[in-house]
């Protein structure tokens, strides 16, 4: 057995950063305070005093020409992974995302590609100030041209990393930093890929299918548990790509219990659920026995901490939604 | 001489560090300049207040503006009660002189939505965190007073990080096209979470920007709240009535330090000096003040610890006010979303209504 190491979420996330530092000297980390203070959350720590500061790099402040000098280095051939320090504050870069990031390669008809990562952590639930909360990865995941990538364990975090710096296509990496240190997990020391757009099958079970990632998949799990104790049995598919969707597990496990919850803390309206939903119809409406229930965040603005437990589905909630899925009678 | 008319790295100086007059000291009255005095003792015991607030867990993460409250209080002091404050989210020292009650402030960094409420009397727009992203407001601000042919000024404050946004450029650009009432008021307090102000801009100074635009740009010793009034009151006054020759618009780099972390989620000591800071807290603002007031016979240790109790007891006050305040209703998440809900959030709403009902709100709130 390989060597592994015991590592949180953010952990595997520096890791991950520093074997693609250190595999290929294309690869540059770019961004507000990744340098000399190792990143806000700790993500970059130590790879600017091992790497030096041309390739773990302290920006101005200032998020579009954080990302679009990405994609000009990355249509030069490089590996940028830019950081964006919330993903609260990844507008100032969206035109340069939507129009730039996504499109390079189409517009030039494939003379230029776009290998770049942006990472940005991601979601609520850290009592944190304003725009500090958000899960916008509806945005990107309806821009075509992009992959969008959100690990929910340490393992996957390496491997997700890992995979989108090598991918010669943009891929937005959400992290979840509700769950950064929230649990440890064994890693493989040596640097390893997890594939881009494949779901994993978190719990096994046939009465509802649930779907979720990011930093739901846990409340999630804990609300299979109880349900589980009362008779229902969940299958817990953690997506962890969000664009590309892995449409065969979802259809497959949906097929096997023809009844679906979808969780995520996003809002409700074009949110993930919607197209998961979509895709149910599409391919196996006739398995179908019950209404699919979404189990998401309002449809308002991500409140100042005092409400957000109301306004991030607990336990509680997916539960309930889950128990309507699975207890609905035509 | 006119403060605009100066090289952007001279900077207008009216007392030294040790509270000698350097410079020309602005015209106010005894009452005013004690008034200067007290309320940068206000934000400097708040914010002691609060950092340990949020240390004993009663606050989440906030925002520390010790070393700043000479180019807060000088500059707010400036402005008529007409004008407008267009925060960034560490001007609390401005804010409470315009008349925003501390308490409000708190509540905002107690994640308790009414907090970010001014009151309808107070001209202060709500705190943007978004970096850089108010100063466009503020310039839209000042252009609706020009048109609508009122004279009230609005004055924009931000740090030296968000003059490399795109935001900051475009709205000083927009400022000086359509030469709006506004004072860009640059916090150059040299730090950007990590950032040192020379990795922000190879421009010598962030004052001679302004030249760009076309309008005037001054560097004001920021720890100086004598120099600060100065400088801000003449931005004023030329944003309301200029004189032929001028554009409206000012950008003042206001030059001070941050003693404390960005905010209580960092950790200074692992990006800058002990001895840096040292050197600075030398500039401190507050004892500056307190020693030229004291030579001339305006303060004496009566009147400090007058002043001391006075604000004392308004901090506790507004502890006690923000912690008295009831958690928000969750019909708060909904209500100002729009000017009438539209059923389909009277619908999540009645959904979230009946789940509280049948499980209790322990359920959410993991209690």
């Amino acid at each position: 057995m390989s060597d592994t190491q015991n590592l949180t979420l953010v952990q595997a996330v520096r890791d991950g950063l520093h074997g693609e530092l250190r595999a290929d000297d294309d690869v540059v980390v770019m961004g507000q305070d990744v340098g000399k203070n190792g990143g806000v959350f700790r993500a970059t720590e130590g790879l600017y005093d091992e790497f030096g500061g041309d390739r773990v790099v302290d920006t101005p402040l200032a998020e579009s020409a954080i990302v679009g000098c990405a994609v000009g280095m990355a249509a030069m051939g490089m590996r940028p992974v830019p950081e964006i320090q919330f993903s609260g504050f990844m507008y100032p870069g969206y035109d340069q995302i939507v129009s730039h990031m996504a499109r390079f390669r189409a517009r030039s008809r494939g003379r230029f590609t776009l290998p770049m990562t942006l990472r940005a952590p991601y979601g609520g639930g850290i009592r944190a100030p304003e725009h500090h909360s958000e899960s916008k990865e509806a945005f990107y995941a309806h821009e075509a041209g992009l992959k969008v990538v959100i690990p929910s364990t340490p393992y996957d975090t390496k491997g997700l990393l890992a995979a989108s710096i090598r991918d010669p296509d943009p891929v937005i990496f959400l992290e979840p930093k509700l769950i950064y240190r929230a649990f440890r997990e064994e890693v493989p020391a040596e640097p390893y890929t997890v594939p881009i757009g494949e779901a994993a099958t978190r719990r096994e079970g046939d009465d509802v299918a649930v779907f979720t990632y990011g930093a739901m998949t846990r409340p999630t799990l804990e609300a299979a548990e109880t349900l589980a104790e009362e008779g229902i049995d969940c299958e817990v598919l953690d997506l962890r790509t969000v664009s590309p969707l892995d449409r065969e597990a979802i259809v497959d496990a949906f097929e096997r219990t023809g009844r679906a919850a979808i969780v995520h803390e996003a809002p409700r309206t074009a949110g993930l659920a919607a197209e998961i939903a979509a895709i149910l119809q599409e391919e196996a409406l006739l398995y179908q026995e019950a209404p699919i229930e979404r189990i998401t965040g309002f449809d308002v603005p991500y409140p100042l901490y005092a409400l957000e437990d109301y306004y991030l589905p607990s336990a509680t909630r997916i539960e309930e939604g889950i128990k309507e899925a699975a207890e609905f009678e035509p | 001489m006119n403060v605009f008319d100066r090289a952007y790295d001279d900077p207008v100086r009216v007392l030294d560090e040790d509270g000698t007059v350097v410079g020309d000291v602005p015209d106010l009255d005894e009452a005013e300049l004690v008034g200067i005095y007290r309320d940068m003792r206000l934000a400097r015991h708040f914010d002691g207040r609060a950092v340990s607030l949020q240390r004993q867990g009663r606050m989440g993460t906030y925002p520390p503006l010790s070393g700043q409250e000479g180019a807060q209080v000088g500059s707010a002091t400036a402005l008529a009660e007409t004008d407008w404050i267009v925060p960034s989210y560490r001007e609390h020292g401005a804010a409470f002189v315009h008349g925003l009650p501390p308490e409000r402030t708190l509540l905002y960094w107690m994640g308790h939505g009414d907090g970010a409420r001014p009151p309808d009397d107070v001209n202060v727009f709500p705190i943007a965190v978004p970096i850089a992203s108010q100063v466009p407001h503020a310039v839209g601000a000042a252009w609706a007073s020009k048109l609508r042919g009122e004279d009230d000024v609005v004055v924009c404050y931000f740090g030296d990080g968000a003059t490399s946004e795109g935001d900051f450029h475009e709205a000083c650009n927009v400022a000086g096209v359509f030469d709006t009432p506004t004072v860009l008021f640059c916090n150059n307090n040299q730090w950007a979470i990590s950032v040192p102000r020379e990795r922000q801009t190879r421009s010598a100074t962030l004052a001679g920007k302004a030249e760009a635009y076309g309008f005037d740009g001054v560097q004001v010793d920021g720890m100086d709240p004598l120099a600060v009034y100065a400088v801000t009151e003449a931005a004023v006054e030329k944003a309301r009535d200029p004189p032929e020759d001028r554009l409206r618009p000012t950008l003042v780099e206001a030059v001070q330090y941050r003693f404390g972390a960005h905010t209580t989620a960092d950790d200074p000591t692992v990006y800058r000096d002990d001895d840096e800071v040292e050197r600075w807290r030398r500039k401190d603002p507050i004892p500056r003040l307190e020693r030229y007031l004291r030579d001339e016979g305006v303060l004496d240790d009566d009147r400090v610890d007058a002043i001391d109790a006075e604000v004392e007891e308004r901090v506790a006050d507004a502890i006690e006010a923000a912690e008295s305040a009831s958690r928000p209703e969750p019909r708060a998440l909904f209500e100002h979303a729009y000017a009438e809900l539209p059923p389909e959030l009277e619908a999540q709403y009645a959904e979230l209504t009946a789940l509280r009902e049948e499980r209790g709100d322990a359920a959410f709130l993991g209690e």
